[in-house]
């Protein structure tokens, strides 16, 4: 057991070391395993949305395949490989081919700002050895906002490029939509941000150390950025774009196979990045409040990464529970509603949190509480 | 005239127009369900009895002396889906001197309407209550004398409520 401990410590400890080929390496190495994460999660997150679905309608959900049925993803996916993949004659090829790869591209890069625990001490000079693809980025709100828009492009390009009216019907909805609900979205995010006086996702994570956790100080900023979150995903009740008994399937009735496949996945980890986000604004990040007074963890030990770890997905997997359980119980928004609750009431509301933080902000300076 | 009524029961209150209070009644409705038994019939392992009244797949009744049926013929007039063929042949051998010596269903064609059991004058074609009716090939969904014959203590129910009911 030593033996591999220390084994597995050296690696780490070569890893870690700042040169330009051990970053390279540390980052592709990190990039895959983020990479095979979030496509277990996203097929587990298949399983569960079915099998929740089927407890809150009285039904079994899937059971045949493996226990539980838990094999059920991975014959869905056998299914999607061996199925014949048509695209449509008048199709523009090339940007048919390429709005799946750019959704779930953009769904998956968006994970490597995201941190699910912090580091640990390796090798004698107790180097630091990160648990995110980017650790450090000082701009990391930023990114992720950024990536979120380039999202959008996708779903647009898969219904412009269609040439199906239907398609470029879903395409445009989630276009407005997405757009629309960016916005009230990066302002209910001003909040955290002014609480945590930073960008950096690290700051923003210890801003809310031992249980001062964003959605105790901005309920109506977490309100908003959820409900954001549920348009920027496409999820029901404002799964708009794909709104199966007006557009047929919306951007992605012209898709089959594993094309299709991969529309449907980027959904799942679209589900699971916003998840991680949320839980990194709103929800402390990877803090257990008890971690350090009750169990005496100290930072940089593996022990406190792994509870780290375990909240963090704790968290998340909480969020996605709630995902897939709105999904079941509300009807979908007609287009008008779905434009008049953006624009007429998540906008004012963001911007009076603004307002409203600011001056307590303030107030509190003032006073010399904060 | 467009009429629209707007009485003050109809309105909404301030905390159903807030949106927020309704949907949390809603998800604690769904998550009520969750718990509860669901209502799936695990089909190959549990199957459903039907009862007497329910119209199955059509067979000829088999007693211990032989089958009933005497190749009248009436049920291949009446079928609507012409899916009953009959040939008779002679017998002296037994008090029934015709009977059927080819009688073949095809059930792709069958719609279960019931007609062949109605005019049947002897009862000897009676609706079963199978219901999983398979076959791989279209020559495998005719089905012979061998298929048909059922032994008339299978039939019971049936006949009784035949006899209630017809």
């Amino acid at each position: 057991m030593d033996s591999i401990a220390q084994t597995i410590d050296a690696v780490l400890y070569w890893l870690a070391q700042p040169n330009i080929l051990n970053i390279l390496v540390l980052s592709v190495a990190k990039g895959g395993l983020v990479l095979n994460i979030i496509l277990v999660i996203a097929a587990f997150l298949v399983w569960l949305e079915r099998k929740v679905s089927a407890w809150m309608q009285y039904r079994d959900g899937p059971n045949r395949v493996g226990p539980f049925g838990l094999l059920q993803p991975l014959a869905d996916v056998l299914k999607l490989y061996t199925k014949e993949d048509i695209s449509p004659k008048n199709a523009d090829k090339f940007f048919h081919r390429l709005a799946p790869v750019i959704s779930i591209a953009i769904a998956i890069s968006i994970l490597c700002v995201v941190i699910p625990a912090t580091y640990i001490y390796v090798g004698p000079e107790k180097l630091k050895f990160y648990f995110s693809v980017a650790p450090n980025v000082n701009v990391g709100m930023l990114v992720i906002l950024a990536l979120t828009s380039i999202g959008v492009f996708g779903v647009t390009l898969a219904g412009w490029s269609s040439n199906n009216k239907y398609s470029l019907m879903g395409g445009l909805r989630s276009s407005a939509q997405m757009i629309s609900y960016e916005l009230s979205m990066g302002l209910a995010l001003i909040g955290v941000l002014m609480i945590a006086g930073s960008l950096d996702m690290n700051n923003i994570i210890t801003s809310q150390a031992n249980g001062k956790w964003n959605i105790f100080f901005q309920p109506l900023g977490f309100i908003i950025f959820l409900v954001a979150s549920f348009a920027e995903t496409n999820r029901a009740p404002f799964d708009l774009p794909e709104a199966e008994p007006e557009l047929v399937g919306g951007y992605h009735t012209e898709y089959s196979g594993m094309k299709f496949g991969l529309f449907y996945l980027a959904e799942y980890a679209n589900m699971a990045t916003s998840s991680a986000v949320l839980t990194t604004l709103f929800l402390g990040g990877y803090d257990a409040p008890f971690a350090k007074e009750l169990l005496g963890l100290q930072d940089g030990t593996l022990l406190m990464v792994l509870v780290q770890f375990g909240t963090f997905f704790a968290k998340v997997f909480a969020l996605l529970f709630f995902f897939i359980w709105v999904r079941w119980t509300l009807p979908r928004f007609r287009y008008d509603q779905l434009m008049n609750l953006g624009w007429k009431v998540m906008l004012p509301l963001s911007l009076a949190n603004i307002l409203v933080t600011g001056g307590v902000m303030l107030l509190l300076k003032q006073f010399g509480i904060l | 005239m467009n009429v629209t009524t707007n009485t003050a029961a109809q309105r909404l209150t301030f905390w159903e127009k807030l949106y927020l209070p309704e949907i949390v009644k809603g998800l604690v409705s769904t998550l009520k369900t969750m718990a509860k038994p669901s209502m799936t019939r695990r089909y190959p392992e549990e199957r459903w009895e039907p009862l007497g009244s329910y119209r199955g797949r059509p067979v000829l009744v088999q007693e211990e002396s032989g089958e009933r049926c005497v190749a009248c013929g009436l049920c291949s007039r009446v079928c609507p889906a012409l899916a009953i063929e009959v040939r008779a042949a002679e017998t002296m051998e037994r008090d029934k001197e015709r009977y059927p010596d080819l009688f073949e269903i095809n059930m792709l064609r069958c719609i279960y309407c019931g007609f062949c059991e109605e005019v049947c004058p002897e009862e000897a074609i009676v609706m079963s209550k199978d219901y999983d009716i398979v076959f791989h090939s279209q020559e495998a969904a005719i089905f012979g004398k061998d298929q048909l014959l059922t032994p008339v203590a299978r039939l019971q129910e049936r006949l009784e409520f035949l006899r209630q009911y017809k």
